[in-house]
């Protein structure tokens, strides 16, 4: 059963991933994301990361896109504005061989460390992944991270503000 | 538990590939920047494979943390966009080469 979900909604995160990069329209691109965000959030669900999974639907998939789709509409894109001339096939495919390369080596440096690890039963540690859980870890371990995320957040909204605010002359 | 740490270590390696792809080769600003998602989202799938692998929370810690960087960057990069837009009414990637030497 779990083996069916994982590859079902595995192969959905690489279809939407695929979509991302294929479609025109960058609606259709967004709306392919979120079927990878919500994909991978099934995938969060067999890890055991109940919170998690809840916090990738509604703040990733829910907010970030709603952002994405709300600019993208209300940019009114033209259709001669989305196209150009793509790039060449040499440059796309040394562009996707080079990715690999690094990929790769860094891949092969995991399993030589012997990251390898076999699944420790997770589902007996008290309160693994649900709200309590994190939240203890978020508030007594990495308070000073958890803080700092609200000063990288305010600097964000100012950034925004002044970056997209109408010249004044 | 039949399904490995390495299945999820593979499809995030493989998620991190498409998006990494997308950057470098599509044109279309919008683009670039939900590929750039699409690979956060591939490192967060494997933060969180790992904290299951390992039975330790620090992963989905940082997977929140992540979260709150890409809101983050997306309100930064949708605003310059909006930025990009009005003042050349184009998203090609290739107009912005003004810091050009």
């Amino acid at each position: 059963m779990e083996t069916v979900v994982f590859y079902v909604f595995a192969a959905l995160a690489l279809a939407g991933a695929l979509m991302v990069i294929t479609f025109k329209n960058p609606v259709s691109s967004a709306l392919s994301l979120v079927l990878t965000l919500f994909s991978t959030a099934v995938l969060f669900v067999l890890l055991l990361a109940h919170f998690v999974a809840v916090i990738q639907i509604l703040v990733y998939a829910g907010a970030i896109m709603i952002l994405f789709l709300f600019t993208v509409m209300f940019l009114n894109l033209k259709p001669d504005a989305l196209k150009f001339e793509s790039k060449h096939l040499g440059f796309k495919v040394s562009a996707l061989l080079v990715i690999l390369l690094f990929v790769g080596y860094f891949a092969s440096l995991g399993f030589k460390k012997g990251l390898y690890l076999s699944n420790t039963s997770t589902s007996d540690i008290e309160g693994f992944g649900t709200v309590q859980g994190v939240g203890m870890s978020l508030f007594t371990d990495y308070l000073l991270p958890f803080e700092l995320t609200s000063i990288l957040i305010l600097v964000a909204i100012i950034g925004v503000v002044v970056i997209a605010k109408k010249r004044a002359n | 538990m039949n399904i490995g740490i390495e299945h999820y270590l593979v499809l995030s390696a493989i998620l991190f590939v498409i998006g990494a792809y997308g950057v470098i080769v599509r044109k279309n600003l919008i683009i670039v920047l939900m590929s750039l998602e699409l690979m956060l989202n591939a490192a967060n799938l494997a933060f969180v494979a790992f904290s299951n692998a390992l039975g330790d929370m620090t992963g989905h810690v940082f997977m929140i943390m992540t979260i709150t960087v890409a809101a983050a960057e997306v309100a930064v990069g949708l605003a310059l966009l909006v930025s990009i837009y009005s003042h050349r009414e184009s998203l090609d990637i290739d107009i912005l080469k003004l810091l050009k030497g």
